[in-house]
């Protein structure tokens, strides 16, 4: 067991423990974009850091991959960290105003304004799709390619996934919702699920029961028209 | 080439070679490194040889083909000795004169250096302030060896601290002379080096060790290391495998970015050759010691200089930085504890051994022992790559060393550490060169790079021109970085528009700061660095862009206007040169710039020969 202090709390946690499991286990909220229980984490998003250390010493870190330590002090709300997430968040709205899950960590951590210029991204190349489709579907069909501003997310070469099965995770744990149904472009949909299963909500004549998950889906802007 | 069995075979070979050595024959030595080369070393050697052999002068003169001296600025130069006489900028037509005079026991003073300041004229490389001002005991040994000749290595003492190293078979000598002689990291960060190896060591033996020289070098205008690995690879070897004896690794890699063809050239011949030789591979000399060492080439990325990244690329998954703890020391390439030094980090190991560690600490400050090669470059007189104590000022290197400014404005700012570091204006040239000093100055030692900077450079432009380099070179992994760096250089693009408002500059500021504590890697943590440094030395020129849509320097061009003025003759060049039809005038009388038209692209400048065009 390893004891470390979480906001001045003193907690003992199992070995390879993050702190963001930690944290959360003691009731601490701490937000999170790229993080996603079952999967490894990454550190993408960077809205889960934390300020570790002392005095001079003290600095943010990503509390999803950190593992605990002895004698750690944690803070989990520090003035440094708050700062930093509503600048991050800020940011995040300057590039992906539309998804509702960016919106709803903004307006909780009081992020009134974006002053930057506004972009339209419908990824945030948070690593969620790529993460479930290799670890829990093993099957590896999308991945990063290039780097800094070009990096971006697809099968190799854009060309149509042969190891890809059609599951839809990697629809179902977007929080940008990029991976909405290309169905109008079956060619380049990731798994055409849509186009090929045709979905439950065509049937129906009401939507009101449906779950579905995706906000607006393209096959229910279809339907209305 | 046999290969040496025993410690006592190498000595044999050493005794030999010293003894072949006829130290009355002139060498005449070219430096052909990569800068060498460009500048038409190649045509020097041509010549060199083809009069050699004309005039039959094989056994009278030894020809010597070496890396990179370090004073870039007058390639393609001819040293020789041992008087030491030094020509500069040679032309191949020149060539046949010098040889000749080789030949005669003369010289050929019309081709001397010549000291712009004092206007001597000087023959010996030693007596050039350049030179004369500089400690150079890795950069001599460029002077000295041919790198593809392993022998004429070991005639200059090569191989002998690894010799000595093996024959004291003691291995935590061999760390403790490293912690002793103070050296520090030459990558940039300055970590201890003798603390690096002590981890290392302290590692079990388990499944293997690993050591690595890292020499992805990809900070701009920097190219230290390049003329390390070009001119004396097996420095390097030998450093590291001392470096494997101490610390009990069992593998090495030497990872070299791929831009550098000759280093990865001369690294591959150098390589071959050691394992020929025997001081690679198992049972080295006989002493039942192993280290197995291959070279791992870059593939373009700046961030795989990053040490977590760097060993992702080696294992050949995408360059990312990984958080550490765990540290590559405990978990490194493929799991194994792993040592990553830099290039020069590792050229100096042979060095400490055969001096002993009190000599190297002798030179620099208390903190900070030793020489550091850094690469001078920009606006300056005497570009080039020159190696110095640590302790020494800015002035004296940037005046001293580099001889001043190399045009008739004056010296602003020196840039430090390439991307990663900051600028320091002229009025702080009394701060001396260390790893501290730098970094209370606002600014980092970084890998060497020292860019000099006049009146005519826009400080605003710079961090534009770093922020647009990192914000391609970012992995793109932290949200912070790949966003933070595209965001800055938006502001900054704005600003140098003349788009901008003073919140622009708060927001920059906040932005900054946040990207700084937030992003993984250093790449991240360091990218704000020259906005940050600049907008705290140079704010003004920062709210004369905002506040007055001026640029002070000329430089930013929606912020200038040409125009014309009166020493203008009518000769027409300009509107001749002129792409976009901006410049009209009869001959002979005063030409006209239509400032809607001109895109500022400077073509008219450039040419004209009566400095009519004034920027405004």
């Amino acid at each position: 067991m390893v004891t470390l202090t979480i906001n001045g709390l003193e907690v003992s946690v199992e070995e390879g423990t993050t702190l963001l499991e930690a944290s959360r286990f003691y009731g601490f909220p701490i937000p999170t974009l790229c993080h996603m229980d079952g999967l490894s984490p990454y550190g993408a998003c960077r809205l889960c850091v934390v300020e570790i250390g002392q005095g001079a010493n003290a600095k943010l870190v990503t509390s999803c991959t950190y593992p605990v330590q002895e004698g750690l002090q944690v803070r989990t709300a520090s003035a440094r960290v708050v700062k930093a997430r509503k600048m991050i968040l800020e940011l995040f709205l300057a590039s992906c105003p539309q998804s509702k899950t960016i919106q709803d960590l903004a307006s909780a951590h009081d992020v009134r304004q974006q002053r930057f210029k506004q972009e339209h991204e419908d990824c945030i190349l948070c690593g969620r799709c790529v993460r479930i489709c290799e670890e829990q579907m093993m099957a590896k069909a999308i991945g990063f390619r290039s780097r800094g501003e070009k990096r971006s997310l697809g099968t190799p070469f854009d060309l149509k996934s042969e190891t890809c099965r059609l599951c839809g995770a990697c629809m179902y744990v977007c929080p940008a919702c990029e991976l909405r149904c290309t169905y109008t472009e079956p060619d380049r949909a990731i798994c055409g699920g849509c186009a090929n299963l045709g979905p439950p909500c065509l049937e129906k004549n009401s939507f009101d029961d449906m779950m579905c998950y995706m906000e607006p889906c393209v096959a229910c802007e279809i339907k209305k028209d | 080439m046999e290969s040496l069995k025993t410690i006592n075979e190498f000595l044999e070979l050493q005794k030999r070679l010293l003894a072949h050595r006829d130290p009355t024959i002139p060498t005449l030595i070219i430096s052909a490194g990569t800068c060498g080369q460009a500048s038409g070393a190649n045509d020097l050697i041509r010549m060199a040889k083809r009069e050699i052999l004309e005039r039959k002068l094989v056994e009278r003169i030894h020809l010597r083909i070496t890396g990179c001296h370090g004073f870039c600025e007058m390639e393609p130069s001819v040293l020789v000795e041992p008087r030491r006489t030094y020509y500069p900028k040679v032309n191949p037509k020149d060539m046949a004169r010098i040889v000749q005079a080789i030949s005669t026991d003369s010289l050929v003073e019309d081709l001397f250096f010549v000291d712009e300041a004092t206007g001597m004229r000087m023959e010996t490389q030693d007596e050039i302030p350049f030179f004369k001002n500089q400690v150079r005991t890795l950069l001599e040994m460029n002077e000295k060896v041919d790198p593809i000749r392993i022998y004429n290595y070991i005639e200059h003492g090569g191989y002998q601290a690894m010799v000595n190293v093996l024959s004291k078979g003691d291995v935590r000598w061999v760390v403790e002379e490293i912690k002793a002689s103070g050296l520090r990291g030459r990558g940039g960060a300055g970590f201890p080096t003798g603390l690096k190896w002590e981890m290392l060591a302290g590692q079990s033996n388990g499944h293997g060790k690993i050591l690595i020289c890292n020499g992805d070098e990809g900070d701009p205008g920097a190219y230290m290391d390049r003329s390390l690995l070009e001119g004396n690879p097996h420095g390097i070897i030998e450093g590291m495998i001392i470096g494997a004896f101490g610390t009990g690794a069992t593998e090495g890699i030497l990872y070299v970015r791929n831009e550098y063809p000759l280093a990865i050239k001369h690294l591959v011949i150098a390589l071959r050759q050691a394992y020929q030789l025997g001081f690679l591979g198992s049972n080295i000399l006989g002493t039942g010691f192993s280290f197995d060492l291959r070279l791992v080439r870059g593939a373009g990325a700046f961030v795989c200089g990053e040490e977590t990244a760097l060993i992702k690329s080696i294992e050949g998954k995408m360059g990312e930085p990984v958080q550490r703890p765990p540290f590559p020391v405990q978990k490194g390439l493929y799991g194994k504890p792993t040592l990553i030094n830099n290039v020069e980090t590792w050229a100096n190991v042979p060095i400490i051994i055969n001096n002993d560690a009190q000599r190297f600490k002798k030179i620099g400050t208390e903190r900070n022992s030793g020489t550091k090669i850094f690469s001078l470059v920009g606006k300056v007189k005497n570009t080039g790559l020159i190696e110095v104590p640590m302790g020494i000022t800015l002035g004296e290197v940037v005046h001293g060393i580099g001889g001043g400014p190399s045009g008739t404005a004056k010296i602003k700012a020196v840039q430090t550490g390439g991307p990663s570091g900051g600028c320091i204006p002229a009025s702080r040239f009394d701060l001396t060169i260390d790893y501290e000093s730098l970094k209370s100055a606002g600014s980092i030692m970084g890998s060497g790079g020292m860019i000099v900077m006049d009146e005519h450079t826009c400080m605003v432009d710079v961090a534009k021109y770093f922020m647009n380099f990192l914000k391609e070179e970012s992995c793109g992994k932290c949200f912070t970085c790949r966003k933070g760096t595209q965001r800055m250089y938006e502001l900054l693009d704005e600003i140098t528009g003349g788009k901008a408002v003073p919140e622009t500059l708060d927001l920059l500021e906040e932005l900054s700061n946040m990207v700084k504590d937030t992003t993984l890697c250093a790449l991240g943590q360091t990218a704000p660095n020259p906005v940050l440094s600049t907008l705290y030395y140079f704010r003004q020129e920062y709210l004369d862009h905002i506040e007055h849509h001026r640029c002070p320097a000329g430089v930013c061009k929606d912020l200038i206007t040409y125009s014309i003025n009166e020493t203008c003759t009518g000769c027409q060049l300009c509107l001749k040169t002129c792409s976009v039809g901006a410049v009209t005038g009869e001959k002979k009388e005063i030409h006209r710039i239509d400032k809607d038209k001109c895109i500022r692209c400077g073509a008219c400048r450039a040419v004209c020969k009566f400095n009519a065009i004034d920027i405004n």
